[in-house]
């Protein structure tokens, strides 16, 4: 069975071609990083209007690459929610119309199912239950993956997501943005316990998160500096920000694999990419006896081949949508 | 010029303040919230939450990446955050205009993008540090209905022991 996936939720038009739910034939990434950064945040507006213009030569571009025509797509896998409103209808209605035009079925995909499937991208591939930690800009929360389609919320941030938490003090630091993968290369050079951040563990027993008082802690710390005209580390401020962000995300990762007895771990969201939370999760993984999955940095940020992925699974279980399928802006896995 | 200046020792006397904006908040009203990065916007606008009784499940997060945030309360609290945000054209095409004047209550972060937008009636809430645990909350109201509600405030119990705090901190020159 050939899937076309189709992603446009936030920064990045992307489209690919999966055959039989495991073998990737083609991922195409048009990214507008380097448009928002000369804005120092995503601009919904210009979002949606470059997703106008990507949309269709990123679907052809995926189709030639996996040397496939329209013809022999057997389902259509659309991102349905959670993200900007403008932005998903651009790959839905693009994906609507397609299905009308060469009688497709096409099946809505929620974005977050699409990252807490996506180490099935991947050569090893986990096998149910595992336990799965998803960070990105949007998002911080902690699933149960019963099976590819039950997914059971087990933890959520309480304030702000850990991406959203990078990029903040990124632009507070006068970093570019994205603030992610900026702090993470200075992290690389400081030494991480240089200031002794504040870890938001919350309630003994609690799996959610909370990025918003280390945020402030952060902010306090560079403005008391600044005021008294000191010199300082970036990178060892960095490092010690992004120590303390990695520090509870991978504690309460491991915490919630143990809690329920599940052997299996797997990391996802763009958030994923950062090299310390990978070492930092492997390194635990490995003292705790679980086993750790996690996507290629490609597969982390937002990409429509995990978004086939889902698809896959909800078509070949006998789900597909209608052409009044909407898209959402919030939805209940968030 | 404020015409309230409210010093908020801690997180406690924050979600009184919040807590009071939500339990006394009418169809349509509309606060804007200033404040630099950590000064406490989603901290107050939590407390809003409860005041409105949004309920406890319901976790009141920043809606910096998805801009609007909606939730069912006493009233529904439209939780807006403009900071991504040009100008008041993008948010009339995404259809912000509507939740303002909708019937419930509307928080907005970062204001300024508001320009044309900007609704006469309003409570403009400005919070600034005075220490890392401590924060300052400049209110301002525009229109009748806010200048009548500051005055009730003014002479809420938590208020006047607050209001005292604020006199004492502008007396001191900080």
């Amino acid at each position: 069975m050939l899937i076309l996936g189709i992603e446009s939720s936030c920064d990045e038009t992307a489209a690919a071609v999966l055959r039989d739910g495991h073998t990737l034939l083609s991922s195409v990434i048009n990214s507008q990083v380097e448009l928002h950064s000369l804005y120092g945040g995503v601009v919904p507006e210009l979002a949606s209007r470059k997703h106008l213009e990507n949309i269709y030569p990123v679907v052809a571009a995926a189709l030639a690459q996996a040397g496939v025509g329209l013809r022999e797509i057997d389902g259509l896998a659309v991102t349905q929610g959670p993200g900007l409103i403008g932005s998903l209808l651009v790959g839905l209605s693009f994906a609507k119309a397609l299905s009308a035009v060469h009688g497709i079925p096409h099946v809505g995909v929620d974005h977050i199912a699409g990252h807490l499937l996506s180490p099935f991208l991947e050569e090893t591939k986990p096998e149910f239950p595992y336990v799965a930690l998803i960070a990105s800009g949007g998002h911080s929360s902690i699933f149960l993956i019963e099976d590819a389609l039950t997914f059971v919320p087990l933890g959520r941030t309480r304030d702000d997501a850990a991406g959203e938490a990078f990029d903040k003090i990124g632009k507070l630091l006068g970093l570019p943005y994205p603030g992610g993968p900026a702090i993470s290369r200075l992290a690389g050079e400081g030494n991480p316990q240089a200031v002794a951040f504040p870890r938001a563990w919350l309630e003994a027993e609690s799996l959610d998160f909370s990025f918003s008082g280390l945020k402030t802690a952060v902010a306090c710390h560079v403005h008391q500096l600044r005021e008294k005209g000191e010199t300082f580390s970036l990178a060892d401020l960095c490092a010690s920000f992004e120590a303390a962000v990695v520090e509870v995300l991978v504690e309460k990762a491991v915490r919630a694999a143990q809690g329920l007895g599940v052997t299996r771990l797997a990391l996802a969201g763009g958030v994923a990419a950062n090299p310390s939370l990978r070492a930092a999760l492997l390194r635990r993984g490995k003292e705790c006896g679980l086993r750790v999955f996690m996507p290629s940095p490609a597969f982390c940020t937002d990409n429509a081949a995990m978004i086939a992925v889902v698809g896959d699974h909800l078509l070949r279980a006998g789900r597909h949508d209608a052409l009044d399928l909407n898209a959402v802006s919030r939805w209940p896995l968030n | 010029m404020a015409d309230l200046n409210l010093a908020l020792p801690d997180l406690a006397a924050t979600i009184s303040l919040g807590r009071f904006l939500g339990e006394t908040a009418r169809p349509g009203d509309v606060i804007t919230l200033s404040g630099s990065l950590g000064a406490g916007k989603t901290t107050l606008t939590q407390a809003i939450g409860q005041g409105l009784a949004v309920p406890e499940s319901c976790y009141i997060t920043s809606p910096t990446y998805s801009l609007l945030h909606e939730y069912p309360g006493r009233l529904p609290l439209y939780h807006m955050d403009l900071y991504r945000l040009e100008d008041a054209g993008e948010m009339e095409e995404l259809g912000f205009g509507e939740y303002i004047h909708g019937s419930g209550l509307s928080v907005i972060e970062w204001p300024d993008r508001l320009g044309s937008l900007m609704p006469d009636e309003r409570l403009e809430l400005t919070l600034s540090f005075s220490s890392p645990s401590a924060r300052l909350c400049a209110l301002k109201a525009f229109g009748p209905t806010w200048r009548e509600r500051l005055e009730l405030l003014k002479s809420a119990p938590f208020c006047l022991v607050l209001s005292g705090c604020a006199e004492k901190l502008a007396g001191t020159g900080k």
